[in-house]
């Protein structure tokens, strides 16, 4: 059978067979894997799940708690003293999480990252999205947030103060963004909707209606 | 936990963060360390980190606090406001209580 190249277009080049690296902690993060089952201390299954299960959180979960306060100024409060007993609370499993959540208003404006690696409220928000993750994001934003954010579209009032906050150690942090206007009458479903992922990290702040 | 080193700051005191530059896994960021802040919470007593990573107790736990550093503190170009801040988590055994200046 004969194939002809010169049939008048050009084809791309094949994609290599292998479409992803293996590097030294891939390996041994394999290793350890079919070590710990292959000892049935634990089970694929159970591996898989746990995936699952991270892939499946969201931050829908966070928005639960800050629209709680919004609605509920003594909740706000408790929420602001201690976010993990708050997140509880309103059902919110937070596994062994210990949560600050810190409130922007009309002269603090909060935002989040973990300067050393990538610590962010999986359980309140889920994977933490790349640009979270990247050396541009952690080294500039704490060094100058207002140009990090104007670069979100988000610009803040010379006279707002910035709080940023590095997750250095063991608490882990939310943002509570402030309730937009024109929204008075609005069903706590439908307010929901306006707390993004982002603007529970602070590069943002909720959608306006 | 009843294996803690007691904490010896409160909210308000005036602290600096040691400038030591040990090997090994450490959770005090490069650009804090010989800066001047203030304590802005006690979070409680936790295993020291820097034990931990090589698989040994941590403890006793060490008192972590979130510290409070203005921004043009740590950073002689910073272009913001002169109020803007960072808080960042500093474990005790890395903080010394600021002398008085005269």
């Amino acid at each position: 059978m004969s194939h002809d190249l010169d049939h008048g277009h050009v084809h791309s080049p094949p994609r290599p067979d292998q479409d992803d690296s293996l590097t030294y902690f891939r390996t041994m993060e394999m290793a350890v894997r079919e070590l710990l089952i292959d000892k049935g201390i634990i089970t694929a299954v159970e591996v898989r799940r746990q995936v699952e299960d991270m892939d499946g959180r969201n931050a829908g979960r966070g928005a639960q708690m800050v629209v709680r306060g919004w609605l509920d100024p003594a909740y706000q409060q408790r929420m602001l003293v201690d976010g993990t007993k708050a997140a509880e609370e309103i059902g919110l499993d937070v596994g062994s999480l210990k949560l600050v959540v810190v409130e922007n208003t009309a002269t603090v404006h909060n935002v989040i990252v973990c300067t050393l690696c990538s610590c962010y409220p999986r359980m309140l928000l889920g994977l933490p999205p790349d640009w979270y993750k990247s050396r541009n994001y952690r080294s500039r934003v704490v060094r100058e947030p207002r140009a990090v954010l104007a670069e979100f579209g988000t610009v803040i009032p010379e006279g707002t103060l910035i709080r940023v906050h590095d997750s250095t150690a063991d608490m882990r942090y939310l943002v509570a963004p402030m309730r937009p206007q024109g929204t008075e009458h609005w069903s706590e479903a439908d307010l929901r909707t306006l707390v993004t992922r982002d603007s529970m990290i602070g590069v943002a702040l909720a959608d306006s209606p | 936990m009843t294996d803690a080193v007691a904490p010896r700051f409160h909210t308000g005191d005036r602290v600096i963060v040691r400038a030591a530059y040990p090997i090994g896994h450490v959770r005090t960021p490069h650009y804090v360390r010989g800066k001047r802040g203030v304590i802005e919470r006690l979070c409680g007593a936790f295993p020291n980190p820097e034990e931990l990573a090589y698989a040994r107790q941590g403890l006793p736990a060490q008192p972590l606090y979130r510290v409070r550093f203005l921004q043009r503190d740590l950073w002689s170009d910073y272009d913001g406001s002169n109020v803007d801040v960072v808080e960042v988590e500093i474990y005790q055994h890395w903080l010394e209580a600021e002398e008085h200046t005269q």
